[in-house]
């Protein structure tokens, strides 16, 4: 019997430890928005974050968008045709990719490559005592290191996720048109139709929060990481696993609140 | 000489591990002061918790009478502005060229453009003995001893009143450890620094030190004039002085 609640008893301890990191990781937030908000500012240290979370992500999400777009596409056509809706194709697609695909794919691709280098990078700083060098030289770590990487991934999801929603309709549009027999110009009027004003704002705000999200996860576990290279390598494995539960359960919050009425 | 720095029942436990118990010291302007004492029996905690990098649980610790123990914010970095610090490990930044690293503390880690900032860092360079083709590399390409000096460098370049040097010559040759001993008496003289060495090297304390402090299960056990440290007629400062395995200190040896 008592067997049997084994998994309860772990799956308790885990909802309990969960909650326990929520409340750090808030603390930790609005540590670091209270310490943004009040200069010295690090413009270039933005700029430099911009980059390297923007411009070098733009490969993986455009691949990841393209080839789910052609996937969903060809499976909606599958099953619609099972009831004669086989049209609906450049519909589905489009509310699919914006509303949920785009944003959470986009979230997640970025959370992998950039929540664990921040995660890494940090934990490292603080494994070296570089954190504890930066204060001593008259530079507030939250300010050079922390408050850059959360205002420039906050700023570059939504870039980045505007493109896989383009590039992910177009993987549609490629299938469709190649291998499904739509026309091309009567898809993409299709596609302009069904899409509304709210499905591209809900996923650009689910982008903006997705980032915050990913730079979160990543900074409070590498500033947080303890006990040398293990802990380097602890910091950046729970980094990518709160960063993926976490935009997970906010993308069902998002969605249920915006289009559950 | 009146007492820059005084540390009166410091305390710090890390959970139920008492590291500091309630030091006690006092630190002369101008004086150069070395805390000996074992691996592992707080040195460099009681030197963070002066830095403020780690909050005492209990005790008082005041800079020219103004106590640092609960400050926080824009009274802290004030306070901190005082202090310059040399780290066990170097601790460059390995992101930047060792120029940035120099000046790192006079601009608060802006990039800010222009000859004369750099040729500060080249001129700090050369007071550590480094040539200026150094300023260029990043702390990678340097060797342990190269990197010694660009940490020692980066530390003074501010002009610290107050500094702290965390076992600086641990993991250097004889030679080059003898150099960097040299260079910190030097510094620290030129500036009219006060400083605050710790070290478990004997010939680094006998070189730098005009005090020594032995701090042992979290309490300073002696201090005293460096000339003294072999008549000490204390225990425990013989036995580290002379290193041997027998005596009041006792290694924990587990496999
Ligand atoms: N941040 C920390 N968290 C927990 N324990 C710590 C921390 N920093 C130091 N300690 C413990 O305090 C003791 C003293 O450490 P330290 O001051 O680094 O020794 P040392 O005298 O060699 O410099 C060690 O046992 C170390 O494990
Ligand atoms: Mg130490």
């Amino acid at each position: 019997m008592t067997k049997l609640l084994l998994p309860l008893i772990a799956l308790g301890a885990f909802a309990l430890r969960a909650f326990g990191v929520i409340g750090q990781l808030a603390i930790f937030a609005g540590t670091a928005l209270g310490r943004a908000v009040r200069p010295p500012w690090y413009p270039a240290r933005l700029g430099e974050q911009m980059a390297l979370i923007g411009w070098f992500s733009l490969p993986v999400v455009g691949l990841t968008a393209l080839f789910t777009g052609a996937a969903l596409a060809q499976q909606i056509y599958v099953g619609g045709s099972r009831f004669n809706a086989s049209s609906t194709v450049p519909a589905v697609t489009v509310i699919a990719i914006v509303r949920e695909l785009g944003p959470v794919l986009a979230g997640l691709m970025v959370a992998g490559r950039v929540s664990s280098a921040m995660a890494a990078e940090l934990a490292t700083m603080r494994v070296t005592e570089q954190l504890d060098a930066m204060v001593t030289l008259r530079t507030d770590p939250w300010r050079y290191l922390i408050a850059p990487r959360m205002l420039a991934s906050t700023l570059m999801l939504p870039l980045l996720v505007l493109v896989a929603n383009i590039i992910g309709v177009m993987g549609g549009y490629l299938i469709a048109t190649t291998r499904l027999g739509f026309n091309g110009a009567g898809y993409l009027e299709t596609t302009r139709r069904f899409l509304e004003t709210d499905d591209v704002v809900s996923s650009l705000v689910k982008a903006a929060v997705f980032g915050f999200i990913i730079a979160l996860a990543g900074c409070f576990h590498g500033y947080h990481s303890s006990g040398g290279a293990a802990g380097v390598g602890r910091a950046t494995t729970h980094a990518v696993v709160t960063a993926f539960i976490l935009i997970l359960l906010t993308n069902l919050v998002i969605t249920v609140l915006v289009f559950g009425a | 000489m009146s007492a820059a720095l005084v540390l009166s029942g410091v305390a710090k436990a890390f959970g139920s591990k008492r590291v500091l118990d309630g030091v006690n010291l006092e630190v002369a302007r101008g004086e150069s002061l070395v805390i000996i004492g074992g691996s592992g029996t707080g040195k460099s905690v009681l030197l963070k918790c002066i830095l403020g990098l780690i909050r005492a649980d209990a005790g008082s610790i005041r800079l020219d009478g103004q106590e640092l123990v609960g400050l926080s914010g824009r009274a802290l970095d004030e306070a901190r502005s005082h202090f310059g610090m040399l780290f066990q490990g170097g601790a460059l930044f390995d992101s930047l060229p060792v120029w940035r690293n120099v000046t790192f503390a006079l601009t608060s880690g802006k990039a800010v453009r222009g000859r004369e900032l750099r040729d500060l860092a080249i001129a700090t360079l050369a007071r550590v003995g480094l040539p200026a083709d150094v300023a260029d590399l990043r702390p990678s390409e340097l060797s342990g001893g190269m990197q010694k000096r660009v940490a020692l460098a980066r530390a003074i370049a501010a002009e610290p009143d107050i500094i702290f040097f965390d076992e600086p010559t641990t993991g250097l040759d004889p030679i080059m450890a003898d150099v960097i001993n040299d260079l910190i008496r030097a510094q620290v003289k030129a500036m009219g620094a006060t400083a605050v060495t710790i070290t478990h090297d004997m010939a680094s304390a006998r070189k730098i030190a005009d005090r020594v402090a032995m701090l042992h299960g979290g309490n300073i056990v002696w201090q005293g004039p460096v000339s003294a440290l072999d008549a000490s007629g204390n225990a425990y400062v013989d036995q580290f002085v002379h290193g041997r395995a027998e005596g009041p200190i006792q290694m924990v040896v587990r496999n």
